[in-house]
């Protein structure tokens, strides 16, 4: 930490004066709107209303607190986002933008981007111009990302880029993609990725959205044809994309753990999700019974020891205690913990829970979000995969038996 | 246990550590099976000489921490009394110790309990029907100068060889606090049976024993919330304590996983048992961090206290014994002798669970707490 960086005192004297007067205080106790019930429109406000505070916190000198002041940012330290995080306790501020845009894409621009990159595309982040996306999974493979099928070709000083990306949270509000790419079929799978970057809005991608059971149209799918990137926008080297891959996954492993994201304080200790389930059981008029009770109990208990594990593992690989690996160990957690709790919550809306009427409060809707439980466990890399990685890389047990790896990867086997 | 210790901290850890090795390996602990006090007092007195007794204690008072936050300083301790299935009363007399302390009561004894040439105990639990959470039925009754005890109280840690017991009553609406000697007329203490190899538990009888009002810790009626607080901390050093035995447990299975070959291959290499590891593994990291946020929120009392350490028993008490029983199944039959050293670890954990409040009574009490929250009730 540089001399002359602002102390932790003042700092947070500073954030506290900035909250108090620009933001409004969080919604006290209401449950927002389901954003499967949420039209285009109130998508759309959401989203540029989340645009507008992360750029009144920009012009209050309060974004990008660990991001170095030569791209826009405060070049403070995690005790200083910590100290905003505490400040913001109580405050109503846009979470669901800051993961994937913060962390992993901004974390990835800043540990690969060139000089001229960061300072380009670092602060219109920053300012609110600009929501990154990952261009990551495809319909061939989730969890395997290193199998990307979407080709990049040389052209002159352009890559041509096709093939298709999926699983993209608002592609069509988005502005900016970080995509993986194969650039050599003759080599193993994790020797011929590349990474770039490209606006959304360019010519040849088009997005489609897709909708889920629960009628959600959140997610997209993306077709790019014939997409033209220039060199500029290739992040790292030419078939090195796997070094910048995984540390991708892991900034994305980091989510709100990461010293990038400002999220208020208390958001995740899981008060917020044990006062709507206990909502939802005093709903249901369940609070007298002490079975479901304990299943109030239980779902606080995941709450907190989950918040309290991703504190430790991200002190852990913070002072280096813990491998980045370890990262895996709170996905798995959470997967497991957001499962139980879904259940939980189904079990507690009753009768509810398989038609409801919109006079039913809390529990209305419980049924359509229990046919979602499945999401923790997959999004983001399936739990299947994280017990591999905890087990292998953190472990240390034998890997798996591949038939991918030391061939080139046009001889790896691949679905129909 | 604490991912990032200080200087300090790691050296009063790792004095302990290798005391208990020295003077706790399995071949003591296999001899103490038979033995009706289950420690040696010259053990506890080494122990208590190493600080095992003085971190709950007021420096005035001679005691006095490591960190300046002496019950996350108790915790280390603790975490390697689990790692080791270590014999001795370290959550009684600790408890104890740090009530007298705060309460600023007889000097003489918590002198006594420093040196490790006394121990003490709480007798706050009390038998079926009256087992459950925060029953109180054992009666504290004023008369005139003198107090007059009457009920059961029991599993009492090592009261056999307590100097003093530190009896949680009910008097009228209101809890008291009273310190007893345990040579008391009217007290009877009657030995029980237990799962733990070295942790002895006892049933203590009062049948109108006396005591006079300065035996009064705080005021009459007015105890609960010391009650609280020494519950709070009882259930702190347990859940460090379980968390100890948990890794002790783990760290083992995972040697046997790369060491045993089946069909050819070591343990390690199925992916199945791979998994359940590294379920393992996530259950005993999150039983670490709630643990540790537990007890740092209890030693600063946050309000958010309460609910910490009752998440960590709820879990610790379910994941622990889960986690533990399911290195047996990896071991096989071998996990089930008593020649095998996992039943030391198995033993403590099942003992965890038990006391101060089952999961199933601390996930009831969570739901309680936000009741007070969202102002229910």
């Amino acid at each position: 930490m540089s001399t002359d960086a602002e102390d932790l005192q003042s700092f947070r004297q500073r954030a506290r004066d900035f909250i108090r007067t620009g933001l409004r205080p969080a919604p006290n106790g209401a449950t927002p709107r389901r954003r499967n019930e949420q039209t285009d429109e109130e998508e759309l406000a959401a989203v540029a209303r989340d645009r507008e505070l992360q750029r009144m916190l920009f012009d209050g000198h309060l974004a990008g607190i660990c991001v170095p002041k030569e791209y826009g940012g405060q070049g403070l330290t995690p005790a200083h986002q910590t100290a905003l995080n505490e400040e913001l306790r109580g405050y109503d501020f846009p979470v669901r933008r800051q993961v994937p845009t913060f962390t992993p894409c901004l974390a990835v621009l800043l540990e690969f981007g060139t000089e001229e990159q960061k300072r380009r595309l670092v602060p219109p982040i920053l300012r609110g111009e600009a929501l990154w996306m990952q261009f990551l999974s495809e319909p061939s493979g989730g969890s395997d990302v290193a199998g990307a099928l979407t080709t990049a070709v040389q052209d002159g000083d352009e890559w041509v880029l096709n093939g298709s990306k999926v699983w993209t949270t608002g592609a069509w509000w988005s502005d900016w993609g970080l995509c993986l790419a194969r650039t050599n079929w003759d080599v193993p799978k994790h020797r011929g990725l590349t990474v770039f970057v490209f606006p959304v809005d360019s010519e040849g991608i088009e997005i489609q959205r897709i909708e889920m059971l629960n009628g959600s149209r959140e997610f997209c799918q993306e077709f790019l044809t014939d997409l033209r990137v220039p060199d500029e926008n290739r992040i790292g080297g030419v078939d090195d994309g796997w070094t910048v891959g995984a540390r991708w996954m892991f900034h994305e492993r980091m989510s709100f753990n990461s010293p990038l994201v400002t999220i208020p304080d208390g958001s995740l200790r899981g008060g917020a999700q044990g006062n709507v389930i206990h909502a939802i059981a005093r709903g249901g008029g369940r609070l007298d019974d002490p079975r479901p009770r304990e299943l109030v109990g239980e779902a606080q208990t995941l709450s907190l020891v989950g918040n309290a594990l991703n504190r430790r593992i991200a002190q852990g690989i913070a002072n280096g205690t813990m491998s980045d690996q370890s990262s895996a160990i709170g996905r798995l957690f959470a997967g497991r913990a957001a499962t139980r709790r879904s259940t939980i919550i189904f079990d507690l809306a009753g009768s509810a829970g398989a038609a409801w009427t919109d006079d039913d409060g809390e529990l209305a809707g419980r049924g359509a979000d229990f046919l979602m439980r499945q999401t923790s466990c997959i999004a983001g890399g399936t739990t299947e995969m994280a017990a591999n990685v905890v087990s292998e890389r953190v472990l240390g047990m034998p890997r798996e038996r591949t038939l991918d790896r030391d061939v080139p990867f046009r001889d790896v086997p691949r679905s129909p | 246990m604490l991912l990032e210790l200080t200087s300090d901290q790691e050296f009063f850890r790792d004095t302990t550590a290798r005391f208990l090795d020295d003077q706790a390996p399995a071949t003591e602990l296999r001899r103490l099976r038979d033995d009706a006090v289950g420690f040696e007092a010259d053990y506890w007195q080494r122990g208590a000489d190493l600080g095992w007794t003085s971190l709950l204690v007021a420096e005035d008072h001679g005691g006095g921490s490591i960190s300046g936050d002496g019950l996350v300083d108790l915790t280390l301790v603790a975490h390697e009394f689990g790692r080791h299935a270590a014999p001795g009363p370290l959550l009684s007399t600790n408890v104890v110790a740090g009530a007298l302390s705060a309460a600023d009561a007889d000097q003489d004894l918590i002198a006594r309990l420093l040196a490790g040439t006394s121990v003490a105990t709480w007798c706050l639990s009390e038998g079926p029907p009256h087992d459950g959470w925060g029953d109180v039925a054992f009666e504290i009754e004023v008369d005139g100068d003198e107090l007059v005890l009457d009920g059961i109280k029991r599993p009492i840690e090592s009261a056999g060889q307590a100097s003093h017991l530190l009896v949680t009553g009910r008097t009228g609406d209101g809890l008291t606090q009273v310190i007893v000697p345990s040579d008391a007329d009217g007290l009877s203490l009657t030995p029980m049976h237990g799962v733990d190899l070295t942790r002895r538990f006892w049933t203590a009888r009062f049948e109108g024993v006396r005591v006079p009002a300065d035996a009064v810790l705080g005021q009459v009626g007015q105890a609960a919330g010391d009650v609280e607080r020494l519950l709070q901390h009882a259930l702190v050093i347990l859940n460090a304590e379980a968390v100890g035995a948990m890794e002790a447990t783990f760290d083992m299975t995972v040697e046997w996983a790369f060491d045993r070959y089946s069909f050819g291959r070591p343990l390690a290499s199925y992916q199945a048992l791979k998994h359940r590891f590294a379920d393992m593994k996530t259950w005993l990291e999150a039983s670490h961090a709630i643990s540790d946020e537990a007890a740092e929120a209890v030693a600063a009392g946050e309000p958010e206290a309460g609910e910490l350490v009752s998440a960590a028993k709820a879990f610790i008490g379910d994941h622990g014994a889960e986690l533990v029983h399911d290195c047996v199944q990896l071991h096989g039959g071998i996990g089930l002798t008593f020649e095998h050293d996992l039943h030391f670890f198995l033993r403590r954990v099942t003992m965890s669970r038990a006391l101060f409040g089952t999961p199933t009574e601390h996930r009831r009490r969570l739901a309680d707490l936000i009741d007070e929250r969202e102002g229910v009730w």
